[in-house]
């Protein structure tokens, strides 16, 4: 039933876009090499799939972010762990998270380039830090904010170190972490796109730049959209994850 | 000699400007076997005190302990029972029950065995399966009890344990602990501010009072067994405990002449 309802509301909301659009390119009288309208895009989609091009930038993309996105979710999660628990070494370190924190990726991008040339790393480093700091803060904060009873009760029930992690504090802090990765996914995927601009030879930020360069206006459309679907899909995917953490792992006291 | 021993507790909290004193000089000793309620307004220290005895917090001066011995850790001879349950909400029901036996070594067969007696005798057999966010607070206090009660402890604290409850349910629920704490025959040491509990419960009841939390009076509860709350013996009980926090209006009036 919620299917079928959001089934109606997005492709009502297709319908809507598409129309504007139309009206935007009858009444705008751009160049159609500028800016493609619908059915031009329909078509430069086709020819990408017919190229086998599309499918092989989603490959890339994904395999990229995936690598980036694992990397730094794991890393920020253990580090997140440690330094929640020891909490004297996290007040020395939370300000510099917190200058960090709200710096765009991209600003380092001269830097990454330094040290890791151009081509394959920079996308991976960007997205890297893209996911590590909402992963990073979510988990340090759970791991503070773990709820004072469950430690007495493993205390109380002879629960020593290290199963104390295991048994109590993981589970007790996943469901607060899952929002830090959605939130870490969709930051990452903003960035994907960036960080391949930067002389990557495959995914869909080299098929966006390969797309102005030629004049494709219909081509980089298409890359938009299947940008925009994909960040779509991968979204809805993380959030059955997250739910299904939260029914698993329950995340209320009483 | 008692079973549980203190004296002369003192716990003073540090806070900006000065000290805050929680617990002022505290004696009292518990006998094997009895029914301690801690009775007193919010702040008196109830709960200090029973997180000194349970091994969670260390007085500043004086002397606690259990058989002879001074407390300085929790252990599972002393068994914790908290207002809000602290059930782990990521086990189901009977593998809550089982926590303790992990810590015990028990194999994976009679852990199951022992939890689901112990999950019987709450009445709670038949929701194993379940997590405690399906069930209600009086049963998720039931579950925490057979937790409690799964690893045999010698005494086990309540610290309101029964406060976030509805009137019957909690009614309920003091008649099953005390038949089950006296059947089973173990020290239970039992913090309220409900002074209708604390006489159902108790055999002898602990008034204390705050700023600084010490404590008041203690008086015994004599009810031979029949905890009728509706008794004439009960209500003489409560009336001494009132006297004891003077709630009872004195008979102040002067008369001039
Ligand atoms: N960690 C702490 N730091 C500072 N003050 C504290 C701390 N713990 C308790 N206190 C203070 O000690 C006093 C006694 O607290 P306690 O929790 O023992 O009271 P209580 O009798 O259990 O009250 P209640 O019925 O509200 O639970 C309170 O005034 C409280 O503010
Ligand atoms: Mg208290």
């Amino acid at each position: 039933m919620r299917t079928v309802k959001n089934a109606r509301h997005l492709l009502g909301a297709s319908l809507l876009v598409l129309a504007a659009w139309q009206a935007l390119v009858s009444a705008g009288g751009f160049s159609e090499a500028l800016f493609p309208s619908p059915l031009a895009t329909l078509r430069g989609f086709y020819e990408l799939i017919a190229d086998g091009v599309l499918v092989r930038d989603i490959g890339a993309s994904l395999g990229r972010f995936a690598v980036g996105y694992l990397s730094s979710i794991l890393l920020a999660m253990v580090l997140g762990l440690v330094l929640g628990w020891y909490r004297g070494i996290w007040s020395y370190l939370n300000p510099i998270a917190q200058v960090l924190r709200p710096i765009s990726p991209m600003a380092w991008l001269p830097f990454i380039v330094l040290f890791f040339g151009i081509g394959e790393m920079p996308a991976l480093v960007i997205i890297f830090i893209a996911a590590f700091f909402p992963v990073l803060l979510a988990t340090v904060a759970a791991v503070r904010g773990i709820e004072p009873v469950y430690l007495k009760v493993a205390q109380n029930f002879g629960i020593r170190q290290p199963a104390v992690l295991t048994k109590i504090v993981f589970p007790a802090v996943f469901p607060r972490i899952a929002t830090g990765l959605h939130l870490a996914l969709g930051t990452a995927w903003v960035f994907l796109v960036a960080g391949e601009m930067v002389g990557a030879q495959s995914g869909l930020g080299f098929l966006i730049i390969d797309a102005r360069n030629n004049l494709r206006a219909d081509l980089l459309m298409a890359a938009i959209i299947t940008i925009g679907v994909l960040g779509l899909l991968l979204d809805s995917g993380i959030t059955v994850v997250e739910r299904a953490i939260g029914r698993r792992f329950g995340s209320r006291l009483a | 000699m008692s079973y549980i021993t203190v004296r002369d507790v003192s716990r003073i909290y540090p806070k900006q400007g000065g000290t805050f004193t929680a617990l002022n000089h505290v004696s009292l000793t518990v006998d094997r076997g009895e029914f301690l309620c801690l009775l007193g307004p919010s702040g008196c220290g109830k709960s200090t005190l029973l997180s000194i005895l349970a091994g969670f917090d260390r007085p500043t001066s004086g002397s606690a302990q259990i058989d002879g011995k001074e407390i300085t850790a929790p252990s599972l001879r002393c068994v914790t029972i908290f207002q809000n349950y602290g059930l782990l909400p990521w086990r189901t029901v009977e593998k809550n029950v089982e926590l303790g036996l992990e810590s015990l070594g028990k194999a994976p067969e009679e852990r199951r065995e022992t939890a689901h007696a112990y999950l019987k005798l709450v009445g709670l057999e038949r929701f194993a399966d379940h997590y405690p966010a399906e069930l209600s607070g009086g049963m998720q206090q039931r579950v925490a009890i057979a937790r409690a009660l799964a690893v045999d402890p010698d005494v086990l604290f309540m610290d309101e344990p029964f406060a976030a409850l509805d009137a019957i349910t909690r009614m309920k629920l003091q008649d099953e602990i005390s038949a089950i704490c006296r059947e089973q025959k173990k020290t239970i040491i039992f913090v309220t501010h409900d002074i209708d509990e604390a006489i159902v419960l108790a055999d002898r009841i602990v008034i204390m009072t705050p700023n600084p939390g010490k404590i008041k009076a203690i008086l015994p509860v004599d009810l031979h067994g029949r905890r009728d709350r509706t008794s004439p013996d009960f209500l003489h009980i409560r009336d001494r405990v009132f006297t004891a926090f003077a709630l009872k209006p004195e008979d102040k009036t002067e008369y001039y002449i």
